[in-house]
């Protein structure tokens, strides 16, 4: 199991430092940071292993977090719990910054000796952690009897992401659907790969312990639903529904049940947490198409020309578009027309950014660029990296919908009728690359 | 809150300061204080001294200030053990709090202080809060007893922990279940052989229930130990399978690769005609693709175990080639990863898109990447041989960019390329030699001479393209040397006028101006080969090249087994057992995939393709009066004077060492030829052929693969032993044969197998007119001559025979196996006696098999056919072994050291071309030996083991 803990600022100075196994010791703080974070070359694994001893380590901005094993560990789990480290202390003091480290050291302390008990890691979640471990010093002192037990049974209990006893006077819900489309296009238009993946991101302030479930246009739900209805009906939800390659839940979602009958059934944490996350690759609506044109044109001159068009209904309105075509190291002046929005060299990133603020569906828009080039003696061709884009479009490109979802809670007296909900679609690009 | 201030004081006298903070009276200056000291810790500086003063604050009602102390003592006590007494009050106190957090807390800590007199406390609060109402408290004591086994094994066991800790498995709690189960599988790691974690099917049932209810860190807990159980049958793996595939679902990436592992290892298994099966496996696909957009670090662990999980059932991924394609902000690490699934994945389907992928790598900037691109490409080529002409075009593309790197990466994949189509891309070598001032390293300019050599008549200035190479002779790396000699040998041979000076030089530059052996000998041995001989060293040097095979980098199967059972875990990101990063004994223990229940066996039994044993007719072993026919059918000429000669016995020494030098010289040279593709053609197949042999040589063959490679296994202990021949006994009783005794033994001498006999006549007659005859056996041994009995035999006389055997007779399957039916006639009667000769009989010379093929073939054999022995009692370390296994043609092809196990893997082949893998474990003072022996015709198993044995043994 994990034998220590250590975290490190971008100098290799330790942070933190916690140990917990006997075979850790101090110099092991000393290797990592010689061989890692000072290595001259850099690093090229996440895993290190120096003298019999391994190092996981992951990175948020300058800080680097080091778990520290002499054991077969579980790698998978080190790092989903390094991660989960990361959004703890998120949860609690917002960015992950040495200056925030060093002002929650107690903290960070604290919340390590309760998560990681001799390198297994425990209840991590910060629901049931800010019951009992909170910036003001700990709680614990003050609390009644029953109030400790219920943190104990919260902790370690099957419900371990919900207390009991909460109250709204309004129960509301609102559900995110964001997704982020990757596209990697060839310069010819042809579609070398491209999927969704999304995420159902729940916002709850529900009473009580309020059992949910939670339906969409899985294309194998509607496909059992419409065999025992018309087939006409079949035929025409068919179209509607979407074939989901893989999901994933949070822990909340009873997985036996999702195995044997494909419903989404919960008891919801309290607050913001993502419910789902899924991956399609079928039928995916791509919302820009990015047709680029580029010729050489002598040995110190690039003529390029970059189209893009709008692929979604024309009432909906696509936000924060941003075209990135890079350029060469060589480069040494770049002239740029653009009809829309604005356009402008950045020599810093070797690119010139183009930006639209906004652009409807089914448009067109376009920029010519010339781009001087200095002579040079390098044998080696330009790589010619990718286009890529980013932007927001206000659907599903999935084809993803909420059908329903439904909260019961039997012992207090509101129904699924009392509960406002609200439900919005996001698409945002991920990697969207085209090919030059 | 601006806790920051705590790191900067560094000024002088700043302990004593401390120590003043410490014991005042105000809470909020000695919390402060100890603030100070934990920050200082963190640092790494030393405030050991401020203990007794740390510890003094221990006792107060504010928690934050007392799990500062505590984390203080957890760091301290060890080096301050008198002073931790001190905090042993409050310890047992704080494990008698009301609050169960406090109780939690006392005892979680109370663990963490290795000190023996503190553990002597800690026993009774462990036992209290083991049996605690509150399961936060119980969940943390289960844990604690693996703390404190970890500072004191006797007392956990003395104090009955162990069996507390059993009883939590079955708690109302998931989580104490989960922290249980964590807990005992720690400390079963440690007690290899105990039945501590007992696992069978109504613990099992617990634990797949507690699995749907706790935490997904208990989850992966529960999986991994899962893991470790062999269920019963098919039926119970199917319904655990069913139970944790719903796992897959799971958001958190290290509880699906868990429940991954389970299912890859509890579906070995399931029989592959179950439709549950086929339904396993689709399952498996979408989560595997889902780890793909997991963060860089876990795409890594993911990649890795994928790669395992490729090698082990392709079919899985088969479909899924698009996902490993590179993305330009992937992490180098998550590229060259990707790019090695890619290769694995090609095939004639996909083999367009990744081509064109490939090319696109191989534009990028990052070095390395870029070589390993290029390198694809060329397995590309080889893999799929569609695609060949389209791979190389696209590396000539690349040479054409004049990138260095590029160049050489492709020159090294084309050279083996020309090995898999002979005479089909020759056209291309203008090209290369176009670049060949731009090589420069060792690897590339290496495959470029090779190249050279190969086709030097196709090269008009082949001559002077090696001679150029020839003026930096010396400062060229051993590789280069070696090719370099090889490659002006082949071009004399083929341009024999005009290059003569050339290969004077060459060879006098190799053995008398170098001082590396290799090349020395190499030297000579060419240099005596051409002088002798010139058209058996044409034989020899220019012989015909053996495939090289498809698949590259594959895992030897025994560790793939073993890594796929560590899926998730360190080891399957190192690709290297846990014994190989891993001190001491702790969780080192050998894991191995349950063997395939017996229902599924008849659909997967491979059809024994070359085998004569399982094709021959059913065993009837005939009756006297057939086998007496068929003896008085033949011609039982009196073998009185016709065939003079007796065969030579031989001088094994002298011989042994030249043939066996030669060999292991000849296997050297095609290794650095194979270069990394790992392809070993073994030259020594040419050497094969006695008849390719210089004169002097000429019995060096038959014998040299008995050395084999006594280089390649780094050994050098010593010259094998020859075939071990058994002590004559005796075949037929002089009472059962009229006056006529005969013993006798087997031996192969020289790839020549014979049967020495010893004739007495105790009768009181002369005994004239010898013949013998061979009943029809297994392995369609029969005379290859007649019986050279010269003179009559007098009475009491006795004579030595020896007569050689072909294998070429009638097959018919004996039982046993080896069992040989003879008919000897003399002057007086005909005599019947059956015998059973030593397998290793039928082990021919050139039984040693490429790494390559052994790894697939091993691959290939279904598990049914492997058959285990133990060979007790062995006094020989494993390299003694070998090479007394290899006098009798059992080779070594490769030795792997795990733990102070010594793993050789050998082959042998029989005279009837049936190959017979084995893998012998040899423990470092363990004198008996495991033998694993995989075939595919099992039924020789048995004999092979009794070969091993009697080999081993004398």
């Amino acid at each position: 199991m994990i034998g220590g803990l250590f975290i490190y600022n971008h100098k290799g100075e330790v942070l933190i430092s916690r140990v917990y196994r006997d075979d850790i010791g101090r110099n092991a703080v000393d290797a990592f940071r010689v061989n890692v974070i000072h290595a001259r070359q850099q690093v090229r694994s996440p895993v290190t292993n120096i003298a019999r001893t391994s190092f996981f380590h992951v990175k948020r901005s300058n800080i680097w977090l080091a778990a520290v094993t002499k054991q077969n560990v579980n790698a998978a789990m080190v790092f989903e719990f390094l991660y989960k480290m990361c959004d703890v202390m998120t949860a609690y003091f917002g960015k992950i910054s040495e200056e925030n480290i060093k002002n929650n050291f107690v903290l960070i302390y604290e919340l390590l000796d309760e998560i990681l008990d001799f390198g297994y890691p425990q209840n991590s979640e910060t629901g049931a952690l800010k019951t009992f471990i909170t910036q003001q010093g700990i709680k614990g002192q003050h609390q009644t009897k029953e109030e400790q037990s219920q943190i104990t049974s919260q902790v370690t209990g099957q419900i371990g992401w919900r207390r009991e006893g909460i109250k709204y006077r309004r129960n509301e819900l609102f559900l995110d659907v964001l997704e982020s489309v990757n596209l990697l296009m060839s310069p010819q238009g042809q579609v070398l790969s491209a999927h969704v993946s999304g995420r159902v991101v729940m916002k709850s302030y529900l009473s009580g312990m309020p059992e949910c479930k939670f339906g969409m246009n899985d294309k194998i739900v509607i496909d059992k639903q419409g065999k025992g209805g018309t087939t006409d009906d079949a035929g025409k939800s068919g179209k509607q529904s979407i074939a989901i390659d893989d999901c994933t839940f949070h822990q909340c979602v009873r997985l036996s049940k999702f195995d044997s009958e494909r419903s989404i059934s919960f008891i919801p944490p309290d607050g913001e947490y993502e419910l789902m996350r899924y991956r399609t690759t079928k039928d995916i609506i791509l919302p820009f198409r990015v047709i680029p044109l580029v010729r050489e044109v002598g040995r110190t001159k690039l003529e390029v020309k970059v189209v893009i068009k709008s692929n979604f209904k024309p009432s909906l309105l696509a936000q924060k578009i941003e075209v990135r075509i890079p350029t060469p190291l060589n480069t040494s002046g770049v002239q740029v027309i653009c009809m829309k929005g604005k356009a402008k060299y950045k020599a810093s990133e070797n690119a010139i950014v183009w930006k639209i603020k906004r652009m409807a569906g089914m448009k067109e828009s376009q920029i010519s660029a010339e781009i001087e080039l200095l002579p040079t003696n390098d044998k080696k061709k330009w790589a010619r990296p990718p286009i890529s884009m980013n932007f927001e479009v206000p659907f599903a490109p999935s084809g993803l919908k909420v059908r329903y979802l439904k909260v019961f809670e039997s012992k207090l007296n509101y129904s699924d009728h009392d509960v406002i909900k609200w439900v919005r679609y996001i698409g945002r690009s991920g990697i969207y690359e085209t090919r030059c | 809150m601006t806790d920051s201030k705590y790191f900067t004081t560094t000024k002088k006298g700043e302990i004593f300061e401390l120590k003043a903070e410490l014991n005042s009276d105000k809470k909020e200056k000695k919390k402060e204080a100890v603030k100070k000291v934990i920050a200082s810790m963190t640092v790494g500086k030393d405030v050991s001294a401020l203990f007794p003063d740390v510890v003094n604050c221990m006792q107060t009602d504010n928690l934050e200030l007392k799990k500062l102390v505590y984390l203080y003592l957890m760091n301290y006590a060890k080096s301050q053990p008198d002073m931790a007494i001190m905090a042993v009050n409050t310890f047992v106190k704080d494990c008698e709090d009301p609050n169960p957090l406090i109780r939690a807390l006392a005892v979680r800590t109370m663990g963490c202080i290795r000190v023996d007199k503190i553990t002597e406390y800690l026993c009774e609060p462990l036992r209290k809060c083991l049996k605690d109402e509150d399961p936060y408290v119980r969940k943390t004591a289960a844990v604690c007893v693996a703390k404190l086994h970890d500072i004191n094994a006797q007392l956990v066991e003395d104090q009955g922990f162990l069996d507390t800790l059993k009883d939590l498995i079955s708690d109302s709690n998931p989580m104490v279940v989960a922290n249980a189960v964590a807990a005992l599988s720690e400390i079963a790691e440690s007690h290899p052989n105990s039945n501590l974690l007992d696992l069978n099917p109504q613990t099992i049932n617990k634990l797949l229930t507690a699995l749907n209810e706790c935490t997904e860190w208990g989850q992966i807990f529960i999986l991994d130990c899962l893991a470790n159980y062999t269920p019963r049958d098919d039926r119970e793996s199917q319904s655990i399978c069913e139970r944790v595939t719903p796992r897959l679902s799971h958001a958190n990436s290290a509880v699906v690769l868990s429940a991954v592992k389970v299912l890859m290892k509890f579906m070995e298994m399931l029989p592959k005609d179950l439709d549950y099966y086929g339904t396993l496996l689709k399952k498996l696909a979408p989560p595997l693709v889902t780890l793909l957009s997991a963060e860089p670090e876990l795409q890594y662990v993911a990649l890795r175990n994928i790669n395992l999980i490729v090698q082990k059932r392709p079919e899985i991924l088969k479909h899924e080639m698009k996902v490993f394609f590179v993305k330009y902000n992937d992490p180098i690490y998550v590229k060259l990863e990707k790019l090695d699934i890619m290769i694995r994945l090609a095939s004639q389907a996909n083999i367009a898109q990744v081509l064109a992928e490939l090319k696109e790598y191989a534009t990028e900037v990052d070095v390395d990447f870029v070589r390993k691109a290029v390198r694809a490409i060329g397995r590309c080529a080889i893999k799929v041989e569609q695609s060949a002409e389209r791979c190389v075009s696209t590396l000539l593309d690349l040479i054409q960019t004049k990138v260095n790197y590029v160049v050489q990466e492709a020159i090294v994949v084309i050279k083996d390329i020309f090995r898999k189509y002979p005479n089909k891309y020759e056209s291309v070598i203008a090209t290369l030699c176009e670049n060949l001032d731009s090589l420069d390293e060792p690897e590339a300019r290496a495959a470029m001479i090779w190249i050279v050599g190969e086709y030097a008549e196709r090269i008009d200035n082949a001559d002077e393209l090696l001679e150029s190479f020839l003026e930096g002779f010396h400062d060229e790396s051993t590789q280069v040397q070696l090719q370099l000699l090889t490659a002006i040998v082949k071009l004399f041979l083929k341009k024999p006028t005009e290059t003569q000076e050339l290969v004077q030089q060459v060879l006098s530059l190799a053995t008398q101006d170098s001082d590396n052996p290799d090349l020395r000998d190499r030297g000579y041995i060419y240099w005596r080969l051409l002088s002798t001989d010139p058209v058996a060293a044409k034989e020899v040097v220019l012989a015909e090249k053996p495939l090289i095979s498809e698949e590259t980098d594959l895992i030897e199967p025994t560790l793939l087994d073993e890594l796929i059972c560590h899926i998730g875990t360190l080891a399957s990101v190192y690709h290297k057992p846990p014994s190989a990063f891993v001190e001491g004994s702790r969780g080192v223990q050998h894991k191995r995939l349950p063997a395939r229940a017996g229902s599924g066996e008849s659909a997967e039994s491979p059809e024994v393709g070359q085998s004569g044993t399982s094709e021959a007719p059913p065993a009837v072993i005939p009756s006297q009066g057939d086998l007496l026919g068929d003896l008085l059918n033949l011609d039982l000429a009196p073998a009185t004077t016709t065939v003079p000669s007796v065969q030579p016995s031989m001088q094994m020494g002298a011989m042994d060492l030249l043939g066996g030098g030669l060999d292991s010289l000849m296997g050297d040279e095609s290794d650095t030829l194979g270069g990394d593709i790992g392809g070993s053609p073994s030259m020594g197949a040419a050497l094969g052929a006695p008849a390719a042999m210089p004169a002097a040589l000429s019995n060096a063959p038959a014998v040299g693969g008995g050395l084999g490679d006594l280089f390649d296994l780094g050994g050098g202990v010593g010259m094998p032993t020859g075939f071990y021949v058994a002590p004559k006994t005796l075949f037929l009783p002089a009472m059962k044969a009229k006056g006529l005794e005969i013993s006798g033994t087997f031996a192969r001498r020289g790839g020549i197998i014979q049967m020495d006999l010893s004739l007495t006549n105790k009768a009181m007659s002369v005994m004239t007119d010898f013949a013998i005859q061979f009943n029809r056996n297994s392995f369609g041994l029969a005379p290859a001559g007649p019986l050279q009995v010269l003179t009559p035999l007098t009475p009491n006389q006795t004579i030595d025979v020896s007569l050689p055997l072909g294998t070429t007779g009638p097959v018919m399957k004996m039982e046993p196996l080896n069992n040989l039916q003879v008919a000897v006639k003399n002057n007086i009667d005909v005599f019947y006696f059956s015998c059973q000769y030593p397998l290793s009989l039928l082990f021919v010379e050139d039984g040693k098999m490429e790494r390559q093929v052994f790894l697939a073939t091993w691959k290939d054999i279904p598990n049914d056919n492997e058959a285990q022995f133990q060979i007790k009692d062995v006094h020989l370390n494993s390299d003694a072994a070998s090479n007394k296994l290899q006098g009798s043609n059992i080779f070594t092809i490769a030795k792997r050291t795990v733990d102070a196990q010594d793993m050789l893997y050998q082959s042998i082949k029989l005279t009837n071309g049936i190959w017979v893998l084995a893998e012998m474990r040899v423990q470092t003072g363990n004198p008996n030996y495991t033998l694993s022996i995989k075939c595919r015709a099992p039924e020789v198993s048995q004999f092979v083991y009794q070969c091993y044995e009697l080999v081993l043994k004398n």
